[in-house]
């Protein structure tokens, strides 16, 4: 700790350890987090920024080391009242609003002196100017019920209640993944909003998988792998390369994207009109894709790429006028928590429920062709795991994500539909499932594809741009860039 | 946008709709009803029924679920019966002790993360035991303060109806208006989230399971009020017409959301749709499968309400 100090520091850690049963997922961390600056936070899934996360909260206690905050050691008694009251909120990876509730609810929840003859109001209006401030013109209603609000906004919701001041001061905000629902517009507001809130004082720990939104957002990058820190600089001090390095992710440049899968046959395995609201419009672009392609679903979220999807997967199961599907299809979902995975099944359950058919025999289940399949699968996707018959939720995100690719995968659909799969997974583990999608493709599977990161849709043959529940743009491999698609999804906008 | 508003409005109109047709259909069969000596007789039992529902709301705000609100209004009607008249003190301590032992409950479901409907499913057979250890046959008789209460004439209106309409808005404005009651929604809703913010659950379920057994009182002592004696079996239906209620008045099993005004409605429709059949001159034996069928249809209108607006929306 030699480093000149300018700031004073708001948090500091020393040596904090944490371990679940045998797995270490903390080793004696120690770093600092100085008033007025953004800290960024980047890792692996699994490389332990989580368990950090929630120490800082207070959400989880640490196993052993110091935590001082302002100069005060609040280790022993260091719990969620006690970040709560100096001012540490925390925005977490999964949503945590109370769907029940109306956004100004959810802000009281959060601000025990909103009480009293009109908390109502107080609460609407606290929760209204924050959003103000973090994203203008946001356009929500405070007395809207949160689950009434799509997922993007929800979000925004969460951000702006995070930020939000009663008596209760705010120091830091520890952001875990905040623009994994937001376009880039909104995005682009709240990482400006960032900037402010540290200017003019606050801390903010920023945990992203985009590393360009640290790089270019943070003061400081702090990278961690295993459980430890292995680099600590100024950002300027990083390029996207040497944080990948870092990480110690596998990683190649970006080129290795490239190699284009073969279309097999040229009759369309899909062929897909989006479903139009009102008959005035046309119904712009159908999307075809043929056995052996990628197909992209790209566009701002949120503009009728799911719902394609959703198409697709009723039209192949009854007729649907303007569908036709030719094979069966395999959804792998991108909301983990509410489509994807079982959470009381082990990890095998999980992944055999969509190939239970072709185990059965004589109405029962298989249970030793369902174990082989599970263990191959395990091997062949590369689960961190010792033992399939282990809880599902004993899994990181990123590796229960590849359950849900062993399950579309490992059953018998040859069509798969994939709704933006990768949130919050991290680059290994996208790297091995890049690889996996080009060798299945090339193999004659269909892949469909909606994804909001500009990157993976360099691994597309074929990439339709949505607006407004309709397809804009149609854009083969070759013609494929970033600019392109930013102006087909923002063309009415602008 | 519009339509999902629409149809957001006719989700929390629904039970009002049923309540009105349902009072309709009983006034166009049978006029005489439509006086107040009528509508006393029609709606008098609907009260402790709306206790114990508001009784079971409570408890389902915090995604948890009472099997023994039935037998333990029957244990309330019990001690009313008895206790409360022939030794006050004695009968107040154990009503007292009844709205402890819920808040006891809710701790244990809590702490020993217990499914509810086990350990309520198990209550429900203390309750009628001890029930019958204080009546063992029925018999009894309503203090005389309990009975003026219950038989008191209000003008213009039956006693019934002043008391249901302020049990739901109090219930409301309580439970949906006050900011405490929003951290208890909360908790139905997303408890983590809840406790994360710095609040106690274990506080919360206490006081869910606690309310649930003082409402579950007020429903066992109108109960002994009307009726004037008690008996150990005398309400064990609540149990099923309770949660009945709460979700014929818009409420939903998980997730918090529950509307108390709804459940009100909803009790005082299944008291309605009783003396619905009656005059209709259903055979006895059918009552009970056509009040079945009365619920299934508004359930159904529900569900497909809630599917118009997630396609509206």
């Amino acid at each position: 700790m030699s480093q000149p100090q300018t700031d004073p520091i708001l948090v500091h850690l020393d040596g904090v350890a944490k371990s679940f049963g045998a797995v270490q997922a903390l080793a004696r961390v120690s770093f600092d987090i100085p008033q007025g600056a953004c800290i960024g936070l980047v890792g692996h899934n699994g490389a332990g920024k989580s368990t950090l996360m929630h120490i800082l909260a207070g959400s989880l206690t640490a196993g052993s080391g110091r935590i001082v905050v302002e100069g005060v050691d609040l280790t022993d008694r260091y719990g969620i009242a006690t970040a709560n009251a100096h001012g540490i909120r925390c925005v977490f990876q999964e949503l945590s609003l109370c769907p029940n509730l109306s956004v100004a609810e959810n802000a009281r929840i959060l601000h025990p002196s909103l009480k009293g003859w009109g908390w109502r109001k107080r609460a609407a209006t606290l929760i209204r100017d924050r959003l103000d401030a973090v994203f203008p013109q946001h356009g929500i209603d405070p007395d809207a019920i949160v689950g009434d609000l799509s997922i993007a906004r929800r979000q925004m919701v969460e951000i702006a209640r995070a930020f939000s001041i009663s008596d209760r001061p705010v120091k830091l905000v520890i952001l875990d993944e905040p623009t994994s629902s937001l376009d880039a517009v909104l995005a682009g507001q709240l990482l400006a909003y960032v900037r402010r809130f540290v200017a003019e004082g606050g801390s903010v720990v920023l945990i992203s998988h985009l590393l360009g939104e640290v790089l270019s957002t943070a003061d400081r990058i702090v990278v961690m792998r295993d459980g430890k820190i292995v680099a600590e600089r100024e950002a300027g001090a990083f390029t996207r390369t040497s944080l990948v390095e870092c990480m110690g992710s596998m990683v190649q440049a970006e080129e290795g994207a490239g190699t284009p899968t073969k279309r097999l046959g040229d009759i369309p395995v899909v062929s897909a009109a989006p479903a139009t609201r009102s008959a005035t419009l046309p119904g712009g672009t159908s999307l075809l894709a043929h056995r052996g392609e990628i197909v992209g679903l790209a566009g701002l979220g949120g503009h009728g790429q799911t719902d394609m999807l959703m198409r697709i997967f009723d039209g192949a199961a009854r007729p649907i006028p303007g569908v036709a599907v030719d094979g069966k299809v395999a959804i792998v979902a991108g909301d983990r928590q509410t489509d994807g995975v079982f959470p009381l099944w082990s990890i095998a359950d999980n992944m055999t429920i969509a190939s239970l058919g072709q185990m059965a025999r004589r109405w029962l289940i298989d249970s030793r062709a369902e174990q082989g399949m599970a263990e191959d699968w395990r091997r062949r996707i590369g689960i961190r795991t010792d033992d399939v018959d282990m809880p599902i939720l004993s899994l990181s995100g990123g590796n229960q994500q590849k359950v849900l690719f062993a399950r579309a995968l490992g059953s018998s659909a040859t069509i798969i539909l994939m709704d933006d799969p990768m949130r919050g997974v991290d680059i290994g583990t996208k790297q091995e499932v890049y690889a996996m999608l080009r060798a299945e493709a090339a193999k004659g599977r269909t892949f469909l594809w909606y994804t909001t990161e500009m990157d993976e849709l360099k691994h597309c043959d074929h990439v339709y741009v949505f607006r407004d529940g309709r397809i804009v743009t149609d854009l083969a491999r070759s013609e494929l860039t970033e600019e392109r698609v930013l102006q087909s999804s923002f063309e009415a906008a602008a | 946008m519009t339509q999902a508003f629409v149809a957001r409005h006719i989700r929390i109109m629904l039970p009002t709709l049923a309540l009105t047709v349902l009072l309709l259909a009983v006034f166009y069969m049978q006029p005489r009803a439509m006086s107040y000596l009528g509508l006393n007789l029609l709606l008098n039992l609907a009260l402790p029924i709306a206790f114990a529902t508001i009784a079971q709301m409570f408890v389902i705000t915090v995604n948890e679920l009472d099997l023994s609100i039935g037998a333990y209004v029957g244990f309330v009607a019990c001690v009313g019966a008895t206790w409360l008249r022939d030794d006050p003190l004695l009968g107040v301590a154990a009503l007292a002790g009844g709205v402890l032992v819920y808040a006891a409950l809710g701790a244990l479901i809590h702490l020993r993360n217990l499914p509810s409907i086990v350990v309520t499913l198990g209550m429900s057979f203390v309750w009628l035991g001890l029930a019958i250890l204080v009546l063992p046959t029925p018999g009894g008789k309503a203090p005389d303060w309990l009975r003026a209460v219950m038989t008191w004439k209000t003008p213009l209106l039956p006693f019934t109806i002043y008391a249901s309409v302020a049990l739901a808005v109090i219930v409301h404005l309580g439970l949906m208006r006050s900011a405490y009651g929003a951290v208890l929604r909360g908790v139905g809703g997303n408890p983590r989230s809840v406790e994360r913010a710095g609040w106690s659950l274990l506080t919360a379920k206490m006081v869910m399971f606690g309310l649930a057994g003082l409402f579950g009182v007020f429903a066992g002592l109108a109960l002994v009020g009307l009726t004037t004696s008690g008996d150990a079996n005398i309400a064990l239906r609540y149990t099923l017409l309770s949660i009945a209620g709460v979700i014929l008045g818009g409420g939903e099993f998980t997730g918090g959301r529950i509307s108390p005004i709804g459940a009100v409605i909803g009790a005082m429709t299944l008291t309605l749709a009783a003396s619905f059949l009656s005059f209709l001159r259903l055979d006895p034996d059918w009552q009970i499968g056509a009040q079945g069928v009365i619920l299934i249809v508004v359930l159904a209108l529900r569900i497909l309400i809630n599917r118009t607006e997630a396609r509206a929306s």
